[in-house]
């Protein structure tokens, strides 16, 4: 193949892709290294940012505790959809009266943008006019009703639920296809074998999902750490609007959008850099990582 | 490197699997549990979307009294407030402008780099399909800083142009990973025949392969045009002025003047859901078939 063939089909993606993308990422783990004044580059750092970033108060504070509170985000909703998602595909694989409908209706949600979705509930679950409270007072429950986002000890919980409620469609869809890809015979052979339901699921059926668990495992790894816009409009930019719980739902995203842009000092520019290079090795490490994992799994069950 | 793996073939083939005959089952405690989660979850699915949808066509007056509640009498006043009063007009406009320009050039940019990648035998094409496929685990967002500044030197700063570049570039990865898995798997015998009666690289390229891989093409514009239009991030960071807004941005704006106008509010919020479900029920086969399709291998 002639190289000003091959160029010409490519240049375009490539440079588009390198310019816009790639460039940016590794311009910021280069000004992650010097310190800066607004706009202007004033010296080298070396890991003076990284430090900056254990030591200065209250940033060190902040990070310390969206790290904590992304970590809990991601581990709540992988739960929530690894457990109860996996329970409502396999119910659903039964084969049910109103299935198509079901499915339907699961993915809804999945539609909307988080922003919506974060404004939305934000409506639902307000302590004054909201629904949800109303509904809960009208029914006797009244004394449960609380301010859900307001309140520090449930809001990171209430975000948790409506994460999960926002993204449950895609892994039940996801174990749909791969319940549905399975052979009959090989549930069919062990029930002849006189395995009970229990032993079915977790010898034949489980193992077989497990590529879906992985591969659902590591997109919700990447889209929590990632996070931004739920929490943004659930809590508002600063963590306290309109009513706000203090802090408690800051996740990574939403710190490296408030040193870059809003609470940084002179020195914005170095600091939130250097968090941006930290996020970027934890998120694309651990995605290549787990990935790995999972394969050689499945390579040691096939 | 990939996160998903695709078979082509699950693209194409969406279509459901034939019904298997219904066994007469027995009314059984379980079955009757198991229809409960299910309807039950069910219910808790759509119901926040279907207080959205009610309550936008009801006063807010009738709205802050009682939350949950049939509209017996709809109005559309809410909706002319969003639309005209808080300038949705504007913001829809300007969501599909860029929405649809910067998916536009993400495809034909990376129709013929997944054309090259996919069929084309090169030094260097391993590391050419590794740059771009790591691309769909890359947290671009991280990237913002340098972003903004890049597009200050070339004074696209608040300006949709830019935004556009941006999310054509972001799209790259993800179209040009299925478009070359699509390619791949189209014979080698229709290029050679195309070639036999004298047609050239770009002429086999954009009259024989570009119209075979026309369903990985709307499966990358589904794909690329829901992120897209639900994009908050960049717009946020990246444009000024209230007339260049996107929906997402704009929408911020709106919560923040008409936090006392709940109806108002839900109208927003279902003026900005609704082309997003418009595009889901007519694209309902490619969408199941996308999401699924780093199942079968």
């Amino acid at each position: 193949m002639r190289w000003r063939t091959v160029l010409m089909f490519v240049a375009p993606a490539f440079a588009l892709y390198s310019v816009f993308i790639v460039y940016p990422l590794v311009s910021a783990m280069a000004d992650s290294f010097w310190t800066w004044e607004g706009t202007a580059r004033t010296g080298f750092a070396g890991l003076g940012n990284f430090r900056s970033l254990f030591t200065e108060f209250p940033l060190n504070h902040q990070l310390r505790a969206a790290f904590w509170h992304t970590v809990l985000f991601f581990v709540g909703t992988m739960i929530v959809q690894n457990t109860f998602g996996l329970l409502i595909a396999v119910l659903l694989h039964e084969g049910r009266f109103g299935k198509r409908f079901l499915q339907a209706a699961y993915a809804l949600p999945y539609l909307i943008g988080a922003l919506v979705v974060g404004y939305l509930w934000n409506l639902l679950l307000n302590p004054a006019f909201g629904p949800v409270n109303q509904t809960m007072s009208n029914v006797g429950l009244g004394s449960l009703t609380r301010d859900w986002l307001g309140d520090p000890g449930t809001a990171l919980p209430m975000v948790i639920l409506i994460n999960a409620w926002h993204y449950i469609g895609f892994p039940i869809l996801l174990f749909g296809a791969a319940l549905a890809g399975q052979p009959p015979e090989f549930t069919d052979a062990s029930r002849v074998d006189g395995a009970n339901a229990w032993q079915r699921f977790r010898m034949i059926t489980f193992p077989l999902l497990l590529p879906a668990i992985g591969l659902v495992s590591i997109l919700t790894f990447i889209s929590c750490f990632n996070a931004f816009e739920i929490v943004y409009a659930l809590s508002g930019s600063q963590g306290n609007q309109p009513t706000g719980p203090g802090g408690a739902t800051d996740l990574l995203g939403l710190i490296f959008y408030r040193v870059a842009f809003q609470q940084g000092g002179e020195n914005a520019i170095g600091q939130s850099s250097a968090i941006a290079v930290l996020m970027f090795v934890l998120i694309f490490g651990v995605a290549v990582l787990a990935n790995w994992y999972f394969r050689r799994r499945e390579a040691l069950l096939t | 490197m990939t996160a998903v793996s695709v078979q082509p073939d699950a693209l194409v083939d969406a279509r459901p699997a034939p019904p298997r005959r219904r066994a007469r089952r027995r009314i059984t405690g379980g079955g009757v549990a198991a229809g409960v989660v299910l309807w039950g979850y069910g219910i808790v699915a759509i119901a926040p979307l279907i207080v959205m949808v009610f309550d936008s066509f009801r006063s807010n007056t009738d709205v802050l009294s009682h939350p949950l509640a049939f509209p017996t009498s709809p109005t559309v006043h809410n909706y002319s407030v969003a639309w005209s009063q808080a300038s949705f007009a504007t913001y829809v406009q300007n969501s599909a402008l860029v929405t649809i320009t910067a998916v536009l050039l993400d495809v034909c940019v990376s129709l013929p780099a997944a054309y090259a990648i996919g069929r084309f035998g090169f030094r260097g094409r391993g590391v050419l399909t590794a740059y771009f496929l790591s691309g769909l685990m890359l947290p671009i967002r991280l990237g913002i800083l340098p972003m903004f500044y890049l597009l200050g030197d070339f004074h696209m700063i608040d300006s949709r142009l830019g935004l556009i570049l941006v999310y054509a570039a972001s799209g790259v990865p993800f179209s040009v990973f299925i478009l070359s898995a699509f390619f791949r798997t189209l014979p080698g015998e229709i290029e050679e025949a195309a070639r036999i009666d004298g047609a050239g690289d770009f002429r086999i390229f954009a009259s024989v392969m570009v119209p075979l891989v026309r369903p990985a093409i709307a499966t990358v514009v589904v794909f690329r045009f829901v992120p897209l239009w639900t994009d908050f991030f960049f717009p946020l960071v990246l444009l000024r002025t209230t007339n260049k807004y996107t929906l997402p941005v704009g929408l911020t704006q709106f919560v923040g003047e008409f936090q006392q106008n709940w109806a108002a509010l839900f109208a927003g919020l279902v003026i900005a859901t609704v082309p997003l479900v418009v595009l889901f029920v007519i694209a309902t086969k490619q969408i199941v078939a996308g999401l699924t399709a780093g199942m079968s291998r």
